[in-house]
């Protein structure tokens, strides 16, 4: 079986990283027992196996505890196991709406035109220079308590102007295409160029923005719960963030503590940016010249 | 030379109705959104911030005004008004958690540490990153090079406040090189005096940095993926054939073509960076206006909350208008109207 053209090292490298991360939140439970992610279910302070402690008032690394444990006695893998389906989901609602919003207004605004059009565009373009998680910031402050879905829903509300953007820069281009002449002079509505002859095209550039757009969204999640302002029942990697930081950890020499789910996140991120450059060379064919020429 | 003078001053106009749009429109996203969510949690702050007022002088007076500057009881497109009304004017009112300090004076206090550490970041990440992606998506750039720099690109899945954290530990915790936290040392307060500088400035190394690193791919990235399409155009290979120095070919043909989608880049990236530094300002204990916007947030202090946002949305919508502004100066196509 041979493998299909467009598909480049980035792509693979990025989508192993990514399933590693969904495979470990999935079968992590059936492995781990995931109730000592809960508050005072381990012993305090352990180093993860194999390291030693960062000075004599920490107790000696534990088997039963191989990544350590921290202050409010949760155990890391425990941590790492739960929290990171959870971050992994809200950028995944966020990014999904967004997409689905965006390109919904990118292919009206490119294809419609007038003021429709130009009202779309100016929409997007003033939303993308707000500071997003400033205001996020600000109304999560408000609600407090929020439901991890309506941390996403709330994402969504800055998540589709990029999208916007981008399927309107290339329904421009796509509609003097020859093909999508043809569908109109053959009478096709459009409704139906924009599904059955616009939508395929946009198809890599979609993935793509939906993969920025999954790790923009855990970025700020991440970010309003390291303020302490997620869902504060549903264990996050952000949340254990933001314990680490409110537990002195870093003063403390506790690295696992922080480090743990910044590398978990640094994972995600890094896989999902591999995908994002991958899927801009399959939609770029010009991005792929730059190894090529290299003289 | 009329045509000219109206493509400016249409150009001009634009820029600025996108000023206004942009300050009203998150202006008015924070005043519906939690208005939107279930159980009116404005009042429910009303409520937080009474439960506690037990703690602070002349509280009674404080609520109360809280109240009628929410209007609770009228209607909401008075609400609305008086509250667009005064973040406009930026009568941000009193402080809860710093009472008596109002809140213009703490923004006042935080704006110059956000304003220097953000804008000398953001230029430095800009100018080392676009150099790098230049040279990485020029053809006649030594091999070595090429191979050096996807290196910098790794910490572009990183975000600012998790390096941060990172730099404090390894550069204030273990090798003790910078301090924790803070902007300047305690024995020498602000003023015009070398001491005081040295201490800003070794105070504000770690997070600039933490900023710099992580944005820096991004402004790379850009520029390779420019820099390859107009390596490629026809003007280059004239210019080549002109026999120009390769030095002269790199930055006033290359460069100087390539850069333009990325200051336009920057002014649409400039929201997120200030977002960033929020939590930069934070993790740092850096007494700039993210880290007294996280105070209110620990101390329930919606005044302080509520002005230090409307203060960030403005300014962060002043520094893309510089930006647009100045972009007619690097491109003469929208100084003549040509676009």
């Amino acid at each position: 079986m041979s493998v299909p053209s467009w598909i480049n090292a980035k792509l693979v490298a990025g989508s192993t990283v990514i399933l590693f991360v969904v495979m470990l939140g999935l079968l992590g439970p059936w492995i781990w027992d995931t109730t000592q992610a809960r508050v005072a279910s381990c012993p305090l302070n352990l180093p993860p196996y194999g390291f030693s402690p960062p000075n004599l008032t920490f107790q000696p690394a534990q088997l039963a505890h191989p990544l350590g444990t921290e202050s409010s006695g949760r155990d890391m893998l425990a941590v790492l196991i739960t929290g990171t389906p959870n971050s992994l989901l809200v950028g995944t609602i966020a990014a999904g709406i967004g997409i689905v919003i965006g390109t919904l207004l990118g292919l009206t605004a490119g294809f419609m035109g007038g003021w429709v059009g130009t009202l779309i565009r100016v929409m997007s373009d003033a939303i993308i220079t707000i500071p997003s998680l400033v205001v996020l910031i600000v109304i999560s402050s408000y609600v407090r308590e929020i439901s991890l879905t309506s941390m996403g829903l709330l994402l969504a509300l800055f998540a589709w102007p990029g999208t916007t953007r981008t399927v309107y820069a290339q329904t421009l281009s796509l509609r003097e295409r020859g093909y999508v002449q043809m569908a109109r002079l053959s009478g096709a509505s459009t409704l139906s160029i924009m599904v059955f002859e616009l939508l395929p095209n946009l198809m890599p550039y979609l993935a793509a923005c939906f993969t920025a757009s999954v790790s923009g969204n855990i970025l700020a999640a991440t970010g309003l719960e390291a303020l302490g302002l997620g869902p504060s029942r549903i264990p996050t990697l952000g949340m254990a963030i933001s314990n680490a930081v409110r537990g002195a950890a870093i003063l403390r020499g506790m690295w696992w503590w922080w480090g743990l789910p910044i590398a978990m996140l640094i994972l995600i991120f890094s896989g999902l940016f591999l995908i994002t450059i991958g899927l801009d060379e399959v939609a770029n064919p010009r991005l792929r010249r730059s190894e090529g020429n290299a003289r | 030379m009329s045509t000219m003078r109206g493509s400016s001053l249409a150009y001009l106009i634009r820029r600025l109705a996108m000023f206004a749009l942009t300050i009203w429109l998150g202006l008015t996203l924070m005043f519906l959104i939690p208005r939107m969510a279930p159980g009116d949690p404005i009042a429910a702050m009303v409520a937080r911030i009474s439960s506690q007022a037990g703690r602070v002088e002349n509280s009674e007076q404080m609520i109360q005004a809280w109240r009628t500057r929410f209007g609770l009881d009228a209607p909401l497109y008075q609400q609305y008004g008086r509250y667009l009304w005064n973040s406009l004017h930026f009568d941000l009112g009193y402080s809860m958690a710093y009472f008596p300090m109002k809140v213009e004076d703490l923004v006042r206090a935080g704006m110059p540490w956000t304003l220097a550490l953000l804008s000398i970041a953001t230029v430095l990440s800009f100018l080392v990153g676009s150099t790098l992606g230049a040279l990485m998506g020029w053809p006649a750039s030594p091999r070595a090079l090429r191979l050096v720099l996807p290196a910098a690109l790794c910490f572009t899945s990183i975000p600012p406040f998790m390096l941060g954290i990172l730099l404090i530990y390894v550069f204030a915790f273990g090798l003790r090189w910078f301090p924790f936290a803070g902007a300047y040392a305690h024995e020498f307060p602000p003023g015009r005096n070398l001491d005081f500088v040295f201490s800003a400035v070794h105070h504000g190394i770690l997070p600039a940095t933490a900023i710099v690193v992580t944005t820096m791919g991004f402004w790379a990235l850009g520029m390779r993926a420019m820099m390859v399409t107009t390596s490629g155009e026809d003007y280059m290979i004239l210019a080549q054939a002109k026999g120009l120095r390769p030095r002269r070919l790199f930055w006033m043909y290359g460069v100087r073509n390539a850069i333009l989608p990325q200051v336009t880049s920057l002014a649409l990236s400039i929201g997120g960076i200030a977002g960033g530094s929020v939590l930069v300002e934070y993790i740092f204990t850096y007494p700039g206006m993210g880290y007294l916007l996280y105070q209110g947030i620990v101390n329930n202090d919606y005044a302080l909350i509520q002005g230090m946002t409307s203060i960030l949305i403005i300014g962060v919508a002043t520094a893309v208008l510089i930006v647009d502004l100045a972009y007619p100066l690097l491109d003469p196509r929208i100084r003549r109207g040509d676009l």
